[in-house]
């Protein structure tokens, strides 16, 4: 296990390190001096003048980068200009409202998609299956942004019973806490929930064909038994690791969704900062993002070798 | 003079499908349907100026926020724009953006994923590498992310959108090649003294397309519901042109007493999505030659 894990973690370096020289490399798009671009309108020249300073603007791309690259390897993310705050201050400040909207639509995907999958396996070629499949299909195809304004439309503006907008923090009033998140987890839960349906459609449908499962029927056990203890273990394995791959899906997914529903969090810090032309903190937020996205696939991928007796991490 | 060339089959020899691949996707019920709204929604594209009732940006400020009647089938928005008017044209830039952000992924994508398959060693390496650090970021943050230092305009956000497609393109094309060059066949090319180019481009790519036609489909869908995505966040197209996307921002505001600003819209990127993925989950279908 730890040679497995020193070799995972020794592939992820590399990707780190091209991943950072993307970010960074971004700044080379911007049009002309990026000093002036990033004084913001005014054009101060002392502003000007120090960022080219602060920077180190004058130096090449390589030198720049390592000023950059140190910063960030201690904790330095650059300042945001409109705040006048250190990026990492401002990620991690908006980081729990994103992670509790994010953890409540991964219940939601969960509830919605790990049952309707079994269903239609279990009921293949049904009305049932059908329906899932369609809903499915329906999920994945929705704009998240526009099922949003219709759950606003519906709950908020028609029936009165939710909150159009806005964030209460749980400390405050848990209550309202939980009103002001049902529709944003739901409309991000959403569109996971019709992918992890559709992988756990078809790894049941392959376990299910399985000889051991045919053995346990045969053995007189229940169906229910058969296929929530039998089937559903092993089928879940693949389901940890596809349905990592949709965390990506979740950050873009809440980007929207707290633009939606006006939630201060992670989303909304990439979407102000876009307008504020802010771009440290857009760097910061991306960088922040994909090395998150990184670390958490890797746990992935380590959680599937715990659980999955059969691969002997000899064989990685 | 004869060589053992000319017997040689040019490409692979693959057992002819029963039927045509068309007609296979256009049997499947669902795939039928999506191809027919996809129709609609390219006509209704290209003639919006015969088929819109109104101009798309002309204002009336008699008819603010007027509900759907006879005269506005869809209603009129904040300013006294016609919806119907402005949904006929938006499908341009939906579709326009869909397009061109996908053809950008697939022409940086194919030759690299060729190249990295093919040419294999430390060329491969280090593409997968890039690919994975690409794959890292959210497609959508990234393209936000892209769009923003681009600066917002139509033409950025297919750039960003199809930059950030592109790696699923590269490790597809890339996945493929190294199954293809395995086969007997690319060997046989190569024993007859073909230049590695040439079995890239004549015998591997054409074996290669089946699957990037499904997976383009696929990316279509993405991208239409991405450039949606930036045009509601402002990064896409500039009012007042119409796009679906900046035509929910706005909706979004007058949602308590003018819900018909963002139903149709939003209907609008829902079908056009949903058609793109049922005729790509159908395609997948009909290539796939073990599903005949």
């Amino acid at each position: 296990m730890f040679t497995f894990l020193v070799r995972r973690i020794a592939t992820i370096i590399p990707t780190l390190v091209f991943v950072s020289l993307l970010i960074f490399a971004l700044q080379q798009l911007l049009p002309g001096d990026p000093a002036v671009v990033l004084a913001g309108e005014d054009r101060d020249p002392n502003v000007v003048a120090y960022l080219h300073e602060k920077l180190h603007l004058d130096e090449p791309f390589p030198v720049r980068y390592y000023y950059w690259i140190s910063g960030v390897l201690h904790g330095d993310l650059g300042e945001s200009l409109r705040l006048q705050r250190p990026v990492l201050a401002l990620i991690l400040e908006k980081l729990p409202v994103t992670l509790e909207l994010a953890s409540f639509a991964i219940v939601i995907a969960l509830v919605i998609g790990i049952p309707a999958g079994i269903i239609s396996a279990v009921k293949r070629n049904t009305a049932w299956d059908y329906g899932a499949n369609v809903i499915a299909l329906w999920g994945l195809s929705t704009p998240n942004f526009w099922l949003g304004i219709m759950l606003i439309l519906l709950f908020s503006v028609t029936l009165g019973w939710l909150p159009a907008s806005g964030f209460v923090s749980p400390f405050e009033n848990w209550r309202a806490n939980v009103a002001s998140l049902i529709m944003p987890a739901f409309v991000l839960g959403n569109a996971i929930a019709a992918v992890l349906m559709r992988h756990t459609r078809s790894a049941m449908l392959q376990v299910l064909s399985s000889d051991y499962v045919r053995t346990a029927r045969a053995k007189g056990l229940p169906e229910t038994g058969v296929v929530l203890k039998h089937a559903l273990r092993n089928a879940l394995i693949p389901v940890i690791t596809l349905g990592a791959l949709e965390l990506g899906t979740l950050l873009s997914g809440a980007v929207l969704t707290e633009q939606v529903f006006t939630i201060p969090g992670f989303g909304k810090l990439i979407v102000d900062a876009v307008f504020n032309r802010d771009y440290a903190v857009v760097q910061g937020v991306v960088l922040f993002t994909a090395t998150a996205y990184i670390a958490l696939n890797l746990i992935a991928d380590v959680a599937y070798v715990l659980v999955n007796p059969r691969i002997r991490v000899g064989d990685l | 003079m004869a060589t053992i060339a000319d017997t040689l089959p040019q490409v692979a020899p693959t057992a002819k499908p029963r039927t045509h691949p068309l007609r296979r996707l256009l049997r499947r019920r669902f795939a039928a349907f999506g191809l027919a709204v996809i129709v609609l929604f390219v006509a209704l594209a290209l003639f919006a100026p015969l088929v819109a009732p109104y101009d798309p940006l002309a204002t009336s400020w008699g008819a603010i926020r007027k509900p759907p009647d006879a005269e506005h089938w869809f209603g009129t928005d904040e300013i006294g724009r016609d919806v119907a008017s402005r949904v006929i044209f938006g499908a341009r830039a939906s579709l326009l953006a869909g397009v061109v952000s996908v053809l950008i992924s697939l022409s940086i994508g194919i030759p690299i994923g060729l190249l990295a398959g093919y040419a294999g060693g430390k060329v491969d390496m280090l593409i997968s590498r890039l690919t994975d650090a690409v794959l890292a970021c959210p497609f959508l943050i990234l393209a936000i992310a892209l769009a923003a230092f681009l600066g917002p305009s139509l033409t950025n956000a297919m750039i960003a959108i199809g930059i950030s497609a592109t790696p699923v393109f590269v490790r597809l094309t890339r996945g493929q090649t190294l199954a293809i060059k395995a086969e007997d066949f690319i060997l046989a090319a190569r024993a007859i003294g073909n230049p590695s180019w040439r079995i890239a481009l004549r015998h591997v790519l054409p074996n290669v397309v089946p699957a990037l036609i499904v997976q383009a489909t696929l990316a279509i869908a993405a991208a239409v519901i991405a450039e949606a995505s930036l045009s509601f966040l402002g990064l896409g197209q500039q009012p007042p042109a119409p796009s679906w996307g900046s035509m929910l921002n706005t909706a979004k505001n007058y949602i308590d007493n003018a819900p018909w600003m963002a139903i149709w819209p939003g209907l609008s990127i829902f079908l056009l999505v949903l058609s793109f993925n049922l005729v790509g989950d159908g395609l997948r279908d009909a290539l796939d030659p073990r599903s005949v």
